[in-house]
């Protein structure tokens, strides 16, 4: 990396430096671990696009799946639902899965003709009611129980950091699915598949309640790192909030999100190691050749659809990791709150942004464009303020403009993507 | 008597919305094959560039009806749709003209056009939710059902009702004139045969002397008419919310590429296939199966195959068999 890197990134500090000090330090350290979510979800999409080509325009998807991760396996089982109707919603999950295999097996064996579309028709409407006769009661059953709070299976009550991996596994899984279908066709059919699947992904988090409890969220999950309330009573954080000269509570939560930070810097940290190492071995060598000249790789012997496939599983997997560590951040899964234009395209001008086909750059990018992301709300609500000052008071158009400004920050978004991609396309730390 | 009963109810409730949602869908899928098949990329900007046009529509239509001005028994809607017409054009050469002719003239990877499109859709989106945030407007006005439920039944004698919304009815048959006429300009007029050439063989076309911007230009306004008209028609249906806009893009996407990324006619036929899909599978059967079954044997649930709330998934299925048998489409595409 040449000085311009590390340039970049400690003027990046020093803003979110300036915001602790003229704003407060609680603001600039929830930026900091949204950053550091954010530049991790960057690097899953920037393996993506940077390394391969491949455009996933689903990350919100991945980023939810890995999400309900962290639900399935820190969260407290709920005996009663399970007794309840467990069996039942497991039996159905699996006799769904057997029809489809039932289906494909049927599919292959037959000879082509009418009478295989037939049989496979007749196997997945059989299987289809099958399944729905079990599952349904069983689903409705889990429901039932005590919906105020519960209402759900609930989870394996393990610890939570261990969900983390199972939430990249999970998005490795649906984009093994996706990709399977959808790569080596033409180039934009991938990115409508993945725009479709991060839809479904978000219905079924929504809607399947005996699972991700839906549009009643999930809350108190387990958190990795001691709540702020928690350390308010440790005396150690009294001393330090007295040679600091801050109150205890907001000392508190500096401190707990200091603890997460480190957490995620830590995970950065290591998904960058691997990254740089794949990038400069053989394989990440391979990965260029494919994405600069497909045609001439596949000359060479490589092949291009495996390639991709794996490339593509591996990325979503990493967003999927965010995905698991915002929800354990956060402590809750509110799955009425994934909008993809802020877990997707929000994403996509990070990478622009930053630089792609550059993990340092993607990082970066994650870093600037979420800080104003944060930042260009109040400075939206100033231009209009500004705007609007000559406008008599109580105007319709005022009160309009004024409720409206929040909406500013999706068209200086749009704008920031569009200039970078035209004018510095390869971003602001550009690939080596 | 109960067959007849039978259609009526799957009539009123499945048959006729769904006609009215594939045509809906239909002219936004002939807008999406249309710039595929001439500037080649898939325009992600779609469904907001169509929200923002519904919302010029929906600005235009309050100023028509402050000012007193109505067409009565039709929506006011339609009085404005020139207008929004107008401003669509406007706006999508200028996205032309600032984002895309440069990514064409140095002949940048399709995907990159994709990327540009979602910055301009980023846009678009900011844009219409500053005008008309993010919550549903209604601005159907007129007369609100062609006949209604009552006067079918008393009409017919059945026990069933059946309505037929202005909105749906008009609908269906704005839909109809616009294919028509659509077809008749891309075979038969000279600027519609160009294109035709363009999307068939650039260089062909360029040698014999088509001017390539003409041909982008042109496909910009009729891409502009078609989506004022799909959004306006969505929205006097279904009431406007930005967001509703976007999601379509979706099924949009799935029935072009259904009836093949490129040809007209397949996109149309693709809207219905995937609109009918679209509620049929999510469509309660009960009093429908309940007409039919012999009496006193009644189904006992809803019938009904899926939620409401997964009609996306539904889209999505169709997408995958269509990728995994048939990538080309019904028709073969990349023909216009």
């Amino acid at each position: 990396m040449s000085a311009r890197g590390p340039l970049l990134f400690a003027l990046m500090g020093l803003a979110l430096a300036c915001v602790g000090l003229f704003q407060s330090w609680q603001l600039a350290i929830t930026i900091l671990n949204m950053s550091l979510i954010s530049a991790i979800m960057a690097l899953g999409v920037n393996m993506q696009w940077g390394y391969a080509g491949l455009f996933n325009v689903g990350v919100m998807g991945f980023t939810a799946v890995g999400g309900l991760a962290v639900v399935l396996v820190a969260q407290p089982p709920v005996p009663e639902a399970w007794a309840a109707g467990g069996a039942g919603a497991l039996l159905g999950l699996l006799l769904g899965v057997a029809t489809i295999l039932a289906a494909i097996v049927v599919y292959q064996r037959l000879p082509k003709g009418r009478m295989r579309g037939l049989a496979v028709f007749a196997v997945l409407a059989v299987g289809y009611f099958i399944t729905s006769a079990v599952f349904g009661p069983a689903t409705q059953a889990i429901e039932a129980v005590n919906p105020a709070s519960e209402g759900y299976l609930g989870g394996l009550g393990l610890p939570v950091v261990l969900a983390w991996p199972v939430g990249a596994l999970f998005a490795a899984g649906v984009a093994w699915m996706v990709g399977k279908v959808s790569l080596g066709l033409r180039s934009d059919y991938l990115a409508i598949a993945t725009l479709g699947i991060s839809e479904i992904v978000i219905a079924v988090l929504k809607f399947e309640g005996w699972m991700s409890r839906g549009v009643n969220n999930v809350t108190g999950i387990d958190r990795p790192v001691a709540r702020p309330v928690d350390l308010q009573t440790a005396p150690w954080v009294q001393s330090l909030a007295d040679s600091l000269g801050w109150d205890v509570q907001q000392t508190a939560s500096v401190v707990s999100g200091l603890g997460y930070a480190g957490l995620f810097a830590l995970v950065l940290g290591a998904l960058i190691w691997l990254s740089e190492r794949a990038w400069n071995s053989p394989w990440g060598r391979m990965m260029r050749a494919i994405r600069d000249n497909e045609v001439s790789a596949r000359a060479m012997g490589k092949d291009v659809k495996q390639r991709h496939l794996a490339i593509f599983v591996l990325g979503s997997a990493v967003c999927g990791l965010a995905g698991a560590m915002m929800v354990s951040m956060d402590g809750q899964l509110t799955p009425g709150s994934y909008e993809p234009l802020r877990f997707t395209f929000l994403i996509w001008v990070m990478v622009i942004v930053g630089g792609s086909g550059n993990n340092w750059g993607a990082v970066l990018g994650g870093f600037v464009i979420w800080f104003l992301w944060v930042q260009v709300e109040p400075a939206g609500r100033w231009f209009m303020e500004l705007v609007t000052s000559g406008m008599a008071d109580g105007s319709d158009l005022k009160d309009h403009l004024l409720a409206s400004a929040s909406y500013m920050r999706l068209l200086t978004m749009g704008v920031a993507l569009l200039l970078m991609l035209r004018f510095a396309p390869r971003g602001l730390i550009p690939e080596r | 008597m109960d067959f007849l009963n039978a259609l009526v109810s799957l009539s009123n409730f499945m048959l006729i919305p769904a006609l009215a949602y594939g045509s809906q869908l239909a002219l936004g899928a002939l807008g999406i094959t249309l710039v595929y098949s001439i500037l080649r990329f898939a325009h992600f900007a779609h469904g907001d560039t169509m929200a923002l046009g519904t919302a010029a529509v929906i600005g235009g239509t309050f100023a028509l009806q402050s000012a007193g001005v109505n067409i009565a028994p039709l929506p006011t809607a339609l009085l404005a749709v020139p207008f929004g017409v107008v401003a669509m054009v406007l706006y999508l050469l200028a996205a032309d003209r600032l984002v895309y002719r440069y990514y064409r003239r140095v002949r940048a990877k399709p995907m990159i056009f994709v990327m540009a499109s979602l910055g301009v859709m980023f846009v678009t989106n900011g844009i219409t939710r500053l005008f008309m945030g993010v919550g549903e407007t209604r601005f159907e006005d007129g007369e609100r059902f062609v006949f209604s439920v009552r006067e079918f039944r008393d009409f017919t004698g059945l026990a069933e009702g059946l309505a037929l919304r202005n909105a749906q009815f008009i609908t269906i048959v704005t839909a109809l004139i616009v294919m028509v006429a659509l077809f008749w300009f891309l075979n038969r007029t000279r600027a519609g045969k160009s294109m035709r050439a363009y999307s068939d063989n650039e260089d062909l076309a360029l040698l014999s002397g088509i001017n390539p911007e003409r041909v982008v230009t042109i496909t910009w306004v009729i891409t502009a008419i078609l989506l004022v008209l799909a959004g306006t028609l969505y929205g006097l249906d279904k009431g406007f919310r930005a967001f509703n806009y976007f999601q379509l893009l979706l099924p949009m996407f799935a029935a072009a590429i259904l009836g093949g990324l490129g040809n007209p006619l397949g996109a149309i036929v693709g809207a219905y296939v995937v609109a009918f899909a679209e509620m049929g599978v999510t469509f309660a059967w009960r009093r429908v199966v309940s007409y039919m079954l012999p009496d006193g044997i009644e189904p006992s649930g809803m019938v009904q195959l899926l939620p409401v709330d997964y009609k996306f998934a539904v889209t999505f299925a169709i997408l995958v068999i269509v990728l995994l048998f048939r990538p080309t489409g019904i028709f073969k595409g990349k023909v216009l």
